[in-house]
């Protein structure tokens, strides 16, 4: 049963997405990205990119801190089994914040 | 409560589009290493030090301060710093670096320096005119102040007919070599490490011998976005130096926890912390590191417990006939 409606925004997905490097798609979600994370992120970047995916913009902004937690150390990705672009993409989603939100 | 994220990028971003850099320091101070090398001015090879190790000192005092208003309601008042910055530099007073360590990371230049020219690397430098790369508004996201950062240091590199540069930190060769092809038109510039420069050269053999064990720590830019890996084990080796591994190592090696200090400086720490037992763990007399950000990251974690210093530190012992020490205060 669906208990809360989603808010999507197609045009955060476009923005963030469009560049053509944004390869989340390929995830798994088999969450050896996370068992690696020398910061112990439990949230990113399974969750993180499927909602980028899904245009929940709120969702994503919701973890702000954690996108910039995020050491871009690629340890997840030398790991990934589906050779997602992990740190390239969490740098995708800080540039949407720079310019959208702190509008630098 | 964390530090205002916006506004700390803020002020760096405001730092890059209006000096230059994203913490300004005069560049009187930043080639003050180069003093008495006799390195000649431009050429076709420059090293180019992207004033990496020289803005360290002023980071580390930085984010001892940010540190401390970190969880204070202090923090709040970023945003206040942030507007006074952009009339005049507010970011001076953040920073107070302490002389030892301005010395301290000078001398690593100029035994990178020393280095170069002892395995009969000709080069140049470009003085004043060499610009900061852009690398920590890049990481930030703050891609427009980047992009104009990128296509300045590419000017000035075309106007001088630069055509290679000898880089002498992770961050700094990332951006020139993997980062900016990709948002520069024809961008054309050999970029390559000083440490595969030296690995690749056979002008350089050890003077002296050393009987030591190193724990390298790899950089996390260096080994997984650049693919620097058996060149620093490979020179500590010729120098003489047993080369020790911690647990994590080489492509899988453990960050310093550096990248989100500006951000985070507690959590860095932390990070800081685990990969300090690591290297502790390795039994290693000393370790080398290739990063001024990891050194200076370990070096605070590891409360004076482990001899870590620069891999050039190190290399100069072995491979140059006189050893030039910074100076007491």
């Amino acid at each position: 049963m669906v208990t809360a409606m989603a808010k999507v925004n197609p045009d955060f997905k476009k923005k963030v997405t469009t560049s053509g490097e944004f390869n989340a798609t390929a995830c798994m979600d088999c969450g050896v990205c996370t068992a690696v994370c020398p910061m112990e992120i439990d949230l990113l970047p399974r969750k993180l990119f499927r909602y980028t995916l899904l245009g929940l913009e709120d969702k994503v902004l919701e973890h702000q801190q954690v996108i910039y937690q995020c050491l871009l150390c690629k340890m997840c990705e030398v790991n990934c089994t589906a050779d997602v672009h992990i740190a390239e993409n969490v740098r995708f989603l800080r540039s949407y914040i720079s310019k959208e939100i702190f509008k630098l | 409560m964390p530090l205002p994220t916006g506004n700390v990028i803020g002020l760096m971003v405001d730092n890059l589009k209006k000096r230059k850099t994203v913490f300004p320091i005069s560049r009187r101070k930043a080639i003050k290493w180069a003093e008495e090398l006799d390195i000649p001015e431009g050429g076709e090879t420059v090293i180019y030090t992207g004033s990496m190790y020289q803005l360290l000192p002023y980071m580390v005092a930085a984010v001892k301060n940010m540190g401390l208003i970190e969880d204070s309601f202090l923090g709040q008042f970023v945003g206040v710093g942030r507007f006074f910055n952009r009339m005049f530099n507010v970011s001076a007073f953040i920073a107070r670096p302490s002389r030892a360590n301005v010395k301290r990371y000078r001398q690593i230049i100029r035994n990178i320096a020393m280095l170069l020219k002892q395995a009969g690397v000709e080069f140049g430098y470009l003085y004043k005119k060499e610009l900061y790369a852009g690398a920590l508004a890049y990481d930030l996201g703050a891609d427009g102040a980047f992009r104009i950062q990128a296509q300045r240091v590419y000017d000035l590199l075309k106007e001088h007919g630069v055509r290679s540069l000898i880089t002498i930190d992770p961050h700094t060769t990332n951006m020139l070599r993997s980062v900016y092809p990709t948002i520069i038109d024809g961008y054309d510039i050999e970029v390559k490490s000083y440490i595969e420069v030296l690995a690749a050269s056979n002008g350089l053999q050890p003077l002296h011998n050393i009987e030591k064990e190193i724990t390298v720590h790899d950089s996390c830019v260096y080994s997984r976005y650049e693919g620097v890996i058996e060149e620093p084990r490979q020179l500590l080796r010729r120098a003489g130096y047993t080369v020790k591994e911690p647990e994590d190592n080489r492509d899988l090696t453990h960050c310093c926890g550096g990248p989100i200090e500006s951000l985070f400086p507690k959590m860095a720490h932390q990070i800081g912390g685990k990969r300090v037992q690591q290297l502790k763990n390795a039994n290693g007399q000393g370790v080398a590191t290739m990063c001024p950000i990891c050194m200076a990251t370990l070096k605070e974690a590891s409360d004076g417990e482990l001899e870590i210093d620069d891999i050039s530190s190190f290399l100069v012992k072995a491979f140059c006939e006189v050893e030039e020490k910074p100076k007491k205060k």
